[in-house]
């Protein structure tokens, strides 16, 4: 599997070559301002988004790759518009669907026409129909939830302009920089003053039925008093006929409002995830974040949360699991700037056949965040010898009372354990997946139940090797 | 009549370290108590392991059959299936897993049927009230933070939920003070008097065989099967020890 993994990678790159040597492309220099340019006609953009593009384009081939965390040598930093351009051939078939993923969806038993739409290659999508009933339900209460191009162009498009990019600047970083000149796809949500949305919004059915999934951009505004479940990805695998996702999403909590952000990612095994999210949270509000990783070749992601207004409060739950020939680096930032603010941060990783899983935190408490509290837990479980699994927590702490606590543990599988539950009938494949699920059980309380049964359902699949 | 339900014929197992059962023979018949008495580092616990197939031990000499089958290279899960069933001395504590989770699910293997849920709850609440644990208990996860007794409990409660035709015991009774004792000789007699079940009882005191009917008592010393003989004999080892036993195997 992981040879054919890798071969994956490697066949795109030869495809890319043999086009080359066809004359198809010629664009050594990296990504040029023309398709910058077809992109933004495209998308019909208004004059400063068109600016805004030009602009981080110029960024983005100023500034350098990062040069920590795992490796990104195998992406193609010189073809860089392959992997943007290529989104907009993405009109495969079903059938051009890697066996793995297809298996993937027919094992958790996602029905055909949905598995197409998921798949981002339908061409008809009966899940259309749901997204609109649920896109109708949300509108009767006065939420705004639209396709972000949509909202560029449309009504709000003010206040788009006002959030837009501005708590991922992108001077940030590359990707950032990419994102800003290529977005595709993605969504904007208003929560109005008070409104609470009963029923999550999930994101799936518009950003895979769009087929719009690399370089989404995710802008949500939680007025005050609001609250929302916002649901990205869901666990289906989408599969991306390029390898590099470098999406962005942008969360304003306001006062008093709650946000809760989940997300369950499965890439295809040769995507390199360099994803970026932060959210800004105002007085008394609260953000949740629910990450679960579990596909991509590398990941690098690091939810942020500043927590600006006064007793301001932040939960990320998360869980990463890296099998053979990942290396995820994962974990979340916290900001703490308000006074009484409070931050938890509760993760899980498990790597197995030589996968590489890294937890990666940073703590700040800012001179102006008196009596903030935090708290960081992290355990990791390495399934095998091969596995590799990393902490590195980062604490900044600029206050005198701040009362913080970092508790991190790395364990095994005992082999004990799986030779009781084996006594017991259960075969070991199924003892050690069901280990692992217990493991991750306090992430799985966290998601609704068809998401958790899901997220279970990933974490046999990957017990299984496939 | 037919063949013994276990039949452990010249059974020799090692670790790492060394062989720490020689030669062992054993035959329990279907629903037949036997008790094996020994003192500390006989290699009880390792005839045990050895019986259920516990991957740390490798046999190297001699067979295991189970009605009539071969299971020496079984794994454990198969020999599971076929009817054995071991109540371990210290039960492992598997967090994120609740006790019925996963029950259900070793029913449901072992089985290979889907569960009759109506009647597994039914099952599940008389047995649980049987070994007088609170209903709680079905919801928690799998001994995380179960007291000494509530362990063993949840030991005899899988024990009557999967229902095997073997059980091996491993010390089932230590630690516990005698009302926990107590309950659990009850789920373990419902065990062999109304299922018919075999037993093979490791233990260090009489204090659980009171209300079961012995059939068998073995001593093993230094991995040996050196005595054999009936019910009495558990009382002749609390009064006298196992002295004359090592000092018979030792030769002297």
């Amino acid at each position: 599997m992981a040879d054919q993994e890798i071969r994956e990678v490697d066949r795109s790159l030869y495809d890319f070559k043999d086009d080359e040597s066809q004359g198809f492309f010629r664009m050594k220099e990296g990504l040029t301002r023309e398709i910058v340019e077809q992109i933004s006609q495209d998308k019909n953009d208004p004059a400063w988004m068109h600016d805004f593009r030009l602009k981080c384009l110029e960024l983005y081939n100023n500034m350098s790759v990062p040069n920590w965390g795992p490796s990104i040598d195998g992406l193609d930093m010189d073809h860089i518009s392959n992997y943007v351009r290529s989104k907009t051939d993405m009109k495969g078939s079903w059938n051009d669907l890697p066996d793995d993923i297809k298996n993937t969806f027919e094992k958790l038993g996602i029905p055909q026409a949905e598995r197409e739409s998921l798949a981002g290659v339908g061409a008809q999508y009966d899940s259309e129909l749901v997204y609109h009933n649920l896109q109708q339900e949300v509108a009767d209460q006065g939420v705004v939830y639209t396709g972000f191009e949509d909202a560029v162009n449309g009504e709000y498009s003010e206040m788009v302009k006002e959030y837009f990019m501005k708590l991922v600047p992108p001077t940030d970083h590359k990707f950032a920089a990419l994102h800003g000149a290529v977005w595709s796809g993605g969504s904007f949500v208003y929560v109005p003053k008070g409104v609470h949305v009963e029923v999550p919004l999930q994101s799936y059915f518009r950003l895979n039925a769009k087929g719009a999934g690399q370089f989404e951009h995710t802008l949500i505004i939680v007025d005050e008093g609001a609250d929302v479940h916002f649901i990205e990805g869901c666990s289906a695998p989408k599969y991306n006929t390029a390898n590099l996702h470098a999406g962005c999403v942008e969360l304003y909590v306001k006062k008093n409002a709650r946000l809760r952000y989940s997300t369950i990612e499965n890439w295809s095994k040769n995507m390199y995830n360099l994803n970026t999210k932060r959210a800004i949270v105002e007085e008394g509000g609260t953000m949740e974040w629910v990450s679960g990783s579990f596909g991509s070749h590398v990941s690098y992601l690091y939810p942020t949360t500043i927590l600006k207004g006064d007793g301001s409060h932040c939960e990320f739950t998360g869980i990463t699991f890296a099998g053979n020939g990942q290396n995820l680096d994962t974990g979340a930032k916290m900001i703490h700037i308000g006074r009484e603010t409070s931050s938890y941060i509760n993760t899980k990783s498990i790597s197995k056949d030589g996968g590489v899983s890294t937890y990666r935190s940073s703590i700040q408490i800012m001179p102006t965040a008196k009596k903030a509290k935090a708290s960081v837990d992290c355990a990791s479980l390495m399934l095998d010898d091969q596995s590799r699994s990393d902490t590195i927590p980062a604490m900044d702490i600029r206050t005198a009372d701040a009362d913080v606590g970092h508790e991190a543990k790395i364990g095994r599988i005992s082999d004990e354990a799986v030779f009781y539950l084996m006594s017991r009938g259960i075969s070991e494949s199924e003892a050690r997946a069901m280990i692992v699920s217990g493991f991750a059980d306090p992430v799985s309380k966290e998601l609704p139940l068809e998401y958790a049964a899901e997220m279970n359902n990933l974490i046999k699949l990957e017990m299984e090797g496939m | 009549m037919s063949q013994p339900l276990l039949q452990v014929r010249d059974l020799c197992a090692s670790i790492e370290e060394g062989e720490l059962l020689h030669h062992v023979n054993l035959d329990i018949n279907a629903g037949e108590t036997h008790v094996l008495m020994g003192p500390n580092g006989a290699g009880k616990s390792t005839l045990g392991y050895t019986l259920m197939g516990n991957p740390g031990y490798t046999v190297t000499n001699g067979t295991i059959t189970l009605d009539g089958e071969d299971i020496t290279n079984l794994s454990t899960d198969k020999r599971a299936a076929r009817g054995m069933f071991l109540s371990f001395q210290n039960p492992l504590e598997v967090p994120g897993l609740s006790l019925e989770a996963f029950l259900r699910n070793a029913i449901r293997q072992q089985t290979g049927k889907p569960l009759k849920i109506f009647q597994f709850k039914k099952e599940l609440e008389a047995t649980m009230d049987l070994l007088q644990m609170d209903a709680s208990y079905a919801d928690r996860d799998l001994n995380v933070g179960f007291s000494g007794g509530e362990k063993k409990k949840a030991e005899i409660l899988q024990l009557l939920m999967l229902n095997p035709k073997l059980a091996i015991l491993d010390e089932t009774d230590s630690g516990l003070d005698v009302d926990a004792v107590r309950t659990v000789s009850k789920g373990i007699e419902e065990f062999q008097k109304k299922r018919n079940g075999a037993l093979l009882v490791i233990t260090h005191s009489t204090k659980i065989l009171e209300s079961l009917h012995v059939d068998y008592t073995h001593v093993l010393v230094k991995g040996k099967l050196v005595h054999t003989g009936d019910a009495s004999l558990v009382e002749e080892i609390n009064e006298r020890g196992f002295e004359q036993f090592v000092n018979a195997a030792a030769g002297k």
